[in-house]
């Protein structure tokens, strides 16, 4: 057993490091830095998807044959840490790892040909139509409905919590092409063009005061039937092979590292009066960092196992489980650290291009939209008790 | 990076699984619990068959040179079957610390009899005043025209009253070197003015309380050449603290088994317990935690023998984790038990009593959360 990195491993770090130092400009970094939301602006994030591109490292998870750079598990970690590290904006993470896996898997060559490419060069900007008003934790209960019309679909219906609808120009969507025996049954997958008549897009303003998702409505929308992805009535498989994906590539430790340390460099600061020399501030700071921890070498054990071609199964549950739980103790503690500055409220966006003074010191900008915005880490992507109830059941068997 | 077993390592869970699982059962447990020793003397001797009392001694000294990681290896499987023998106090602190701090006719004389089996050892360095602060010792050694000549009283002393021999810290009075220095010194059982009273350790095994009432010693007892001892203190114990961590992920395991088991044939209001969400959820939240707690022990292992600060910070933070682990896991198995589980007619309460002892020992998570936020702010590796 080995944690520290051979020659090999050591030398992709610094190819990465030197093609991070190239190619993140500081606008992207302080950008990336000042955005409380979950994703980045399109502008920001599709910048370094262009430079990543341009590198072949547009699709870090792919297969080669689809543009994919055939990293090894340690490879991937390296990459993902060193993003982290040096704070690189987040991509179409719906794009990349969510449908780009699902066309490679399911799609066909006609589908591959035209939207891997787009994906890939960031002339895409996908979003997800997964949840409804009426569908939440029970996915499969959805509504949104495609009847066939000749070689068209004709959706109606709604899909609400849609990250960034409001910038995409394609959104795949579960909806539903007929009613089986279960209601997992008669659900198809298709991907849509944002810009096809009868599409609608209302914002929904999160507590932290972001403008990040949407509730999208379908009136008499055609999708042709060609933008299906596999067969019809299948398409429940397809979105829970993508769910696995959404509960992340169990790489997140490095990202809460560099969080809680931009909360301890405050808690150090005067702008805080120094709110570490509290025993209470020092010793959460550090059991947080403990959790991190114990996350990241989950992460190493999983990777490992990855190495040697073992399934991690459920255990990636428990990764977006406690991502999620550590990502939210770190905004509380930033809410804590920050004093009497958590009372103030900025409600211009984007906090990057602010027209005047704030009323408190830029590097506390985000802290508390963050906190509130990050509640919704344990209910997007399935919430905790949904995970909880994938553990008892993948795990224990009960 | 590679966090999978090697071949040897595999081996070596096999066969300390097989033997806990084929030697260890309740029946033997119990009548250790009633035993004035708290261990079996020919068990010992099959750990020194087995190759295991020789595990983290160098090869040149009669020993097989594994590390901190193989030693977790073998406490997680002895914490499954709740072993009571004196491995941590023999080998993993006693074995150590003569190592770290021993000349080399100490090392000659001790390390293969511990590879052996006939040698045990105890560390006597726990102070009632010190709480956990490792660098507090009242205890005294004065150089005498014959050697050495200590007092002082220590307590917690895990296994002290079957050791030969007893590594007993103390302040160094020699009117040579810098003040303040403690040093280590072997002391054997038999030693006139030495009281060794021993009681019944919380979870298992026996401990004692010791009183050096001006102990007379040779000189060449004190071990190495009377540098300061502390650093070496704070390595064995922070190398004990990954191995108890590893021991208390085995008793958390086994304890989360069990009650999984439990609340499958469990039947109330016509169904089984863990038909219930509630229920289901507890045990998630469980599994979990134990899950936490491995990745934590294995952490404190492999940085075992990392630069000091950062391997008392995994120690640390090990020691914190799992001991909030261990409390959950252990309470919440109680707990999903029912009345039986206060019982000592199951097993569960005995399982539960160690991981207390185990939060206990060298320190709770409190404790061990303050170590951790003193020794430093957060690091990012390089």
């Amino acid at each position: 057993m080995d944690l520290s990195f051979n020659a090999e491993e050591r030398a992709f770090q610094d190819e990465v490091r030197g093609f991070i130092a190239k190619n993140l400009t500081d606008e992207m970094k302080r950008a990336t830095a000042l955005t409380p939301s979950v994703f980045s602006d399109p502008d920001i994030g599709m910048a370094w998807q262009r430079a990543l591109n341009k590198q072949g490292w547009g699709a870090p998870g792919w297969p080669v044959e689809h543009g994919g750079p055939d990293w090894t598990p340690a490879q991937r970690w390296i990459f993902e840490t060193e993003s982290a590290r040096a704070g690189v904006p987040n991509v179409n993470v719906m794009g990349v790892k969510m449908v780009g896996p699902v066309i490679i898997g399911f799609g066909s060559p006609e589908q591959k040909n035209f939207y891997l490419p787009r994906i890939l060069s960031g002339e895409d900007y996908w979003c997800q139509g997964y949840s409804e008003p009426g569908s939440g934790s029970d996915l499969s209960s959805l509504k949104t409905r495609a009847v066939r019309d000749g070689d068209d679909y004709i959706i109606n219906g709604t899909k609400i919590w849609t990250t960034h609808a409001h910038h995409a120009n394609r959104m795949f969507a579960l909806v539903r092409t007929s009613d089986g025996p279960r209601q997992q049954d008669g659900i198809s997958f298709v991907l849509i063009d944002m810009k096809t008549p009868g599409i609608t897009t209302r914002p929904i303003l999160t507590i932290g005061g972001d403008h990040e998702v949407n509730q999208v409505f379908f009136d008499d929308v055609r999708v042709p039937v060609a933008n299906r992805v596999g067969e019809e009535g299948k398409g429940w498989t397809y979105g829970k092979y993508l769910l696995e994906f959404e509960r992340g590539s169990g790489i997140a430790s490095a990202k809460l590292r560099e969080g809680l340390k931009a909360i301890a460099e405050l808690a150090e600061s005067d702008l805080t009066g120094r709110a570490i020399d509290s025993p209470d501030i020092a010793t959460r700071i550090s059991e947080v960092e403990i959790d991190i921890d114990a996350l990241e070498m989950t992460e190493l054990r999983v990777l490992s196992a990855l190495q040697t071609g073992q399934n991690p199964g459920a255990v990636s549950s428990i990764l977006k489980l406690r991502n999620s739980e550590i990502r939210q103790a770190v905004t509380r503690l930033g809410a804590d650290v920050i004093g009497h500055d958590a009372l103030v409220v900025e409600p211009m966006r984007p906090l990057y291009k602010l027209n005047h003074e704030p009323a408190m010191p830029e590097e506390m900008l985000t802290v508390v939209p963050e906190y509130l915005n990050g509640r919704a880490y344990t209910i997007f992507g399935g919430t905790s008790e949904i995970q909880r109830d994938i553990i008892a059941k993948m795990m224990l068997g009960i | 990076m590679d966090l999978n077993l090697s071949d040897e390592q595999r081996l070596l869970r096999e066969s300390a699984e097989r033997f806990v699982a084929e030697s260890y059962d309740a029946d033997h447990r119990r009548k250790m619990a009633n035993d004035p020793l708290g261990f079996s003397p020919a068990v010992w001797k099959q750990f020194a068959e087995l190759g295991w009392l020789a595990l983290p001694i160098p090869e040149e000294l009669g020993g097989l040179g594994g590390g901190a990681v193989e030693i977790g290896i073998l406490m997680e499987a002895f914490g499954r079957g709740l072993v009571s023998e004196p491995y941590i106090a023999t080998v993993v602190l006693g074995a150590a610390l003569i190592e770290k701090c021993g000349n080399a006719m100490q090392k000659q004389a001790s390390l293969p009899k511990i590879a052996d089996g006939s040698l045990k050892l105890a560390f006597a360095h726990s102070e009632r005043a010190a709480r956990f602060d490792l660098a507090k010792v009242a205890a005294t050694a004065n150089k005498t025209a014959q050697g050495w000549r200590l007092a002082g009283s220590k307590i917690a002393v895990l296994d002290g009253h079957a050791a030969d021999e007893i590594i007993v810290s103390a302040h160094i009075h020699d009117h040579q070197g810098p003040s303040g220095r403690i040093g280590l010194f072997l002391v054997p059982a038999t030693a006139p003015s030495l009281v060794v009273s021993d009681y019944e350790r919380l979870g298992g095994g026996r401990a004692c309380n010791i009183e050096l009432a001006d102990v007379q010693l040779p000189g060449d007892s004190l071990l190495g050449n009377g540098s300061d001892a502390l650093p070496a203190i704070e390595w064995a114990i922070d190398r004990a603290i990954a191995a108890l961590g590893a021991e208390a992920v085995g008793i958390m395991q086994t304890l989360l088994d069990t009650t999984l088991e439990y609340t499958k044939i469990r039947k109330q209001f016509g169904r089984p317990l863990s038909a219930n969400q509630v229920i289901r959820h507890r045990l998630a939240d469980m599994a979990m935690q134990v899950d936490e707690a491995r990745s934590m022990a294995l952490r404190a292992a492999l940085k075992a023998d990392s630069p000091p600060v950062e391997r008392a910070r995994a120690a640390s933070g090990a020691k914190a984790k799992i001991g909030k682990c261990a409390r959950f896991v252990g309470e919440q198995s109680i707990q999903l038990h029912g009345g039986m589980g206060v019982t000592e007619e199951l097993e569960v309460g005995a399982y539960f009593k160690r991981l207390v002892a185990f939060d206990t020992l060298f320190g709770g998570s409190a404790h061990h959360y303050g170590r951790h936020a003193r020794l430093g702010r957060i690091t990012i590796p390089a």
